[in-house]
């Protein structure tokens, strides 16, 4: 009799939770899925009497072939990487996470906030506690949910929905009031915008002349972290047992709907670092529109990244591409930027279909796992 | 000084409570056919945004508005196809596939305008029909029973939702495909098959939420006209655990304090504007809290379905 | 021979001057809503278009948009994009995208950049800035507004109440009291620029409550707009773009951003040299506000003068409208 759960993740491979046949598939269907949609696509371009291949052409040059393009595909990535990572903890407890657009304002609203009031703090001090607070922030717009969820059995995908246009409307009650710029109250233009934050808060830029920060480099390294932890830790493994098997793990002893609510703490937190990094890497301030959709878009980038860590890091970097070379596509073709929304919405639609197969493939790999676990026991 | 509880302003709050319901019962009760056989779709808002365009487009240059109804059930049918085909057959991760349509929906309708109709116009929607009698209800009558036929036809759709749910075969098919689709397939039943019509179902009375917006509550079109409506509506659905009557609970509670917030802010109360617009999201968390959520989700809800995986 | 060495050299002149002429005059233009969006961003877009008319169409000058760039981050790339391009002006139509032209600007010396709204021009000498004081168009209405209301209860239907919204609106409220201060104003805000069924609902609110004039500002108007069409007998007051299409009998007067004046005036300094360095604000005094009034409505003429009466008081600086 062995003490690992029966129907645990894996302890098959050399490496838990690397499987490179199933990354092969993960890589090769997305980018078909996209193929087709960008097809699809070309019909919509012919019949604007724009040339689809000038077109997607230009799309590719906006996202890798300039430097510019290059570096605002990372610096698109680096929030869609922070987000989904908080997606891929949340889907690994069976928990799905539309609350990212509110957590991220929660993040931003508190970045803000700190840095503003503690001004005279130095750099090295202010960015790490910043980032800190920030994150804290943002996972208590998690924890919310969370608990409402694992104590009163309030649905979270209702209270995630609800808590995002409360987030909003805080947002906007705060930059009316109390967070709104003295520069623009004292030249009665009275924009929706905080004061610019003290320099020390202000990411270093990687490149000059790009908007590229170094929060591009922190979300890399809390990829590495949270695959450690989902893979390494405890904590991590009874996350995803939960997600593989509720009942399963609720007959080992833990207690689902805690790490349920836990796993929606983590994705707000990271969701709010991502409001942390455009707040003090890329506009300095805090701003409407901030969010960007990025709550929605993250959960795009996990999927490609097929909810792995590690697989989002390109899966965010080609997600990224795919956005900032739409607007380039945009621009150059000057089509609507309507007709750039419905082309990404079809790329989505297909690249979330083409999940099939390493959804099948995976479902295989369980038994055959669980099988192997039996075989071990 | 009115107070915020006089007659005048309680019967303006229900008139007004009963136009903001009406787009939101019919995506959600839509939406809650499509859950109740497991499939979630978040694209809601996008099928009502493409549909509204539909509808209006067809009103425009027909003076039908019949057909702009018409329209809009055509266009959610087939954005319910293309969410079946990707949902259902291809079995993608649904929170995702439902993005997808979103975006779909809102830059495909945002296109159209620009490229047909250009500008921001007007119809002259569907007028407001008196019910013969009880229209003279004193206080209450001129409030619930002079309304467009598509605020009716959203109230009407309650019980026909419930009935359909509880009272036909089809209705038992969709559940057991929801509940344990494994035991629904060895009966025969075609889960995918339930599916795909569920989830059409539900599509189309997303689209006529759209209609109701475009040609019957606010007769015009403009981009995002439904600023995100589509997913209060699919919360609704949790709000009221896939039943009707508690959707309805759900989406006149949102309305009534949504329409409450104006009254406190015309009235000129002294809150902040924006607490008073968190007031309606607020309040529908609170009353989730203290309300036993007695049905429980769909079992299958979110899962694709494979023979011979359990 | 010289004499043929010259005229090469002449028809070579000729040719390099029509061509120059002949190059067409780049704008670029950024903007965070659709351009039919009648308001913020179909002002500037309709301006631009009138420019281009003016000078003789595409050959004379080329127009490039991006529109919905509601993402800053997304407009910053789209700014760059254009200047890289080497457009001769690029604006960013957006108060959001001021930090985006702080940081793009030195990096395109030969670029003119013009952005609002705002005054704020960083001390770059290739930044122009714009604004619109609102206010003042505002004050104008609500002078219109006061004297036109029979029930004394007039409605404003705003988003949020930031920028020019808060602005335009603080200017009406001024205007309403210098004729009638016991006249009763209702606020209400949104929280959103888009919604067009909550405003629709709040402008209805308004007119239970028995107001008989609406004003109001944001894309999302057209739903208040909607609602004072089905009550029938409501005025309303526009501003940022002329509304009168939308509901001829009841769309008294719209404030009219026209943005023709100092854009033509951005075209002619660069043409000059001059590549910024100015800060801009629209005016009833140099014509870049203007109140259209509905040729469909039947103003009466004491109305009329009163409204006229108010716009030269403002023009010549009289009256003080405060934003």
């Amino acid at each position: 009799m062995t003490t690992d759960k029966a129907t645990g993740p894996t302890r098959g491979n050399r490496v838990p939770g690397v499987d490179w046949s199933r990354i092969a598939l993960n890589v090769v269907l997305p980018v078909a899925g996209v193929v087709f949609a960008l097809l699809l696509g070309a019909g919509m371009l012919l019949i604007l009497k724009a040339n689809p291949l000038a077109a997607y052409a230009s799309l590719v040059r906006g996202a890798v072939g300039s430097r510019f393009g290059l570096t605002q595909t990372l610096v698109k990535a680096t929030p869609l990487l922070l987000v989904g990572l908080g997606i891929c903890i949340a889907f690994r407890a069976n928990v799905i996470n539309i609350g990212g657009e509110g957590q991220i304002i929660a993040g931003a609203l508190m970045s803000t906030w700190f840095p503003l009031f503690f001004h005279t703090w130095p750099g090295w001090l202010l960015i790490p506690a910043t980032m800190i607070v920030g994150f804290i922030a943002g996972a208590f717009w998690g924890f919310i949910p969370g608990i409402l969820k694992a104590r009163l059995n309030v649905n979270e995908i209702l209270s995630t929905i609800m808590l995002n246009a409360i987030a909003l409307q805080l947002m906007n009650l705060l930059l009316q009031g109390p967070l709104m710029d003295p520069a623009g109250v004292a030249a009665h233009t009275f924009l929706a915008q905080s004061a610019q934050l003290p320099q020390a808060v202000w990411l270093p830029r990687l490149v000059p002349r790009t908007l590229l920060h170094a929060g591009a480099i922190v979300a890399v390294v809390l990829a590495v972290v949270v695959y450690v932890f989902l893979w390494r830790t405890t904590i991590g493994y009874d996350i995803r047992a939960v997600g593989l098997n509720p009942d399963a793990a609720r007959y080992s002893g833990i207690n689902v709907p805690t790490f349920q609510a836990l796993s929606l703490t983590l994705a707000g937190g990271f969701a709010g670092l991502a409001g942390v990094v455009e707040v003090i890497g890329v506009q300095h301030r805090l701003l409407e529109g901030l969010t960007s959709g990025y709550g929605f878009t993250g959960i795009v980038a996990a999927l490609m990244g097929s909810l792995h860590p590690i697989g989002l890091i390109p899966a965010s970097i080609l997600f990224g591409g795919l956005l900032v070379g739409a607007d380039t596509m945009q621009r150059a073709a000057q089509v609507p930027s309507s007709l750039v929304d419905a082309l990404l919405g079809l790329v989505v639609l297909f690249v979330s279909g083409s999940a099939l197969w390493s959804r099948r493939w995976a479902s295989k790999r369980r038994t055959a796992e669980q099988m192997d676990q039996e075989g071990t026991a | 000084m009115k107070s915020v509880f006089s007659v005048a302003v309680v019967t303006g709050i229900l008139n007004t409570m009963m136009g903001l319901a009406t787009p939101f019962l019919y995506a959600a009760l839509g939406e809650t056919i499509a859950q109740t056989s497991g499939v979630v779709n978040l694209g809601v808002d996008g099928i009502m945004l493409f549909s509204a365009f539909a509808a209006f487009y067809a009103t425009l240059t027909t003076g039908s508005l019949w057909l702009g109804l018409l329209a809009a059930a055509l266009v959610g049918l087939l954005m319910g196809l293309l969410m079946s085909f990707v949902s259902v057959t291809l079995k993608a991760e649904q929170g995702v596939s439902g993005i997808g349509l979103y975006m779909f929906g809102l830059g495909m309708s945002s296109l159209l305008l620009k490229i047909l109709i250009g500008t921001v116009k007007t119809v002259v929607g569907f007028p407001p029909v008196p019910i013969p009698l009880l229209s003279d209800i004193p206080v209450l009558g001129p409030v619930l029973f002079r309304n467009s036929i598509l605020v009716y036809g959203a109230f009407l759709c309650v019980p026909l939702v419930w009935w359909l749910l509880e009272r036909t075969t089809l209705g038992l098919k969709i559940k057991s495909v929801g509940q344990n689709p494994a035991a629904a397939d060895s009966l025969g039943i075609s889960v995918d098959g339930i599916r795909y019509v569920s989830v059409c179902a539900g599509a189309v009375l997303a689209g006529i939420a759209g209609a109701s917006l475009s040609i019957s509550l606010l007769d015009l079109f403009q981009d995002n006209l439904t600023a995100g409506q589509g997913f209060i509506a699919v919360a609704l659905v949790y709000f009221g655990a896939w039943s009707p009557v508690g959707v309805l609970g759900g989406a006149l509670l949102f309305s009534a304090v949504n329409s409450f917030q104006l009254w406190v802010q015309v009235l000129g109360v002294k809150i902040p504007a924006s607490v008073a617009v968190m007031l309606p999201y607020v309040l529908t968390i609170a009353a989730l809290t203290v309300t036993v959520n007695r049905m429980r989700q769909p079992a299958a809800l979110n899962k694709p379905f494979e023979r011979g995986e359990s | 021979m010289k004499g043929k060495r010259f005229l090469v050299a002449g028809i070579l002149m000729v040719l390099l001057a029509v061509g120059a002429f002949a190059a067409p005059f780049r704008i670029a233009v950024v903007m965070p809503s659709a351009t039919n969006d009648m308001a913020f961003s179909q002002s500037m877009w309709s301006a631009l278009i009138t420019i281009q008319k003016e000078m003789g169409g595409e050959s004379a000058l080329v127009l490039k948009y991006s529109d919905n760039m509601y993402k800053v981050p997304d407009a910053g790339a789209a700014v760059r994009d254009y200047a890289s391009q080497g457009f001769d002006i690029v604006i960013a139509h957006g108060s959001q995208y001021g930090s985006s032209i702080q940081e793009i600007a030195p990096d395109f010396p030969q670029v003119t950049f013009a952005w609002g709204t705002d005054v704020n021009t960083f001390g770059l000498p290739n930044v122009y800035a714009y604004t619109a004081a609102a206010e003042q168009g505002g004050y104008v209405n609500g002078v219109l507004a006061a004297k036109l209301t029979k029930s004394k209860k007039i409605g404003v239907t705003g988003p949020v109440e930031v920028g020019d919204a808060k602005t335009y609106i603080d200017g009406f409220v001024q205007g309403v009291q210098s004729v009638n201060p016991t006249i009763s104003i209702s606020k209400t805000w949104t929280g959103s620029f888009s919604d067009v069924a909550l405003m629709a609902a709040a402008a209805k609110t308004h007119i239970t409550n028995g107001a008989d004039v609406l004003t109001g500002s944001s894309q999302s108007v057209v739903g208040s707009i909607g609602a004072a069409k089905d009550a029938g007998g409501v005025l309303w007051f526009g501003t940022q773009a002329d509304q009168a299409s939308l509901a001829p009998k009841l769309v008294v007067a719209s404030q009219v951003y026209d943005w023709v004046g100092m854009l033509k005036d951005i075209i002619a300094k660069h043409k000059k040299g001059v590549l910024g360095g100015v800060s801009y604000t629209l005016t009833l005094e140099n014509g870049g506000l203007k109140v259209a009034f509905n040729p469909g409505y039947k103003l009466p003429a004491s109305v009329k003068a009163a409204a006229d009466a108010a716009i030269k008081g403002i023009a010549s600086g009289k009256i003080v409208v405060q934003p």
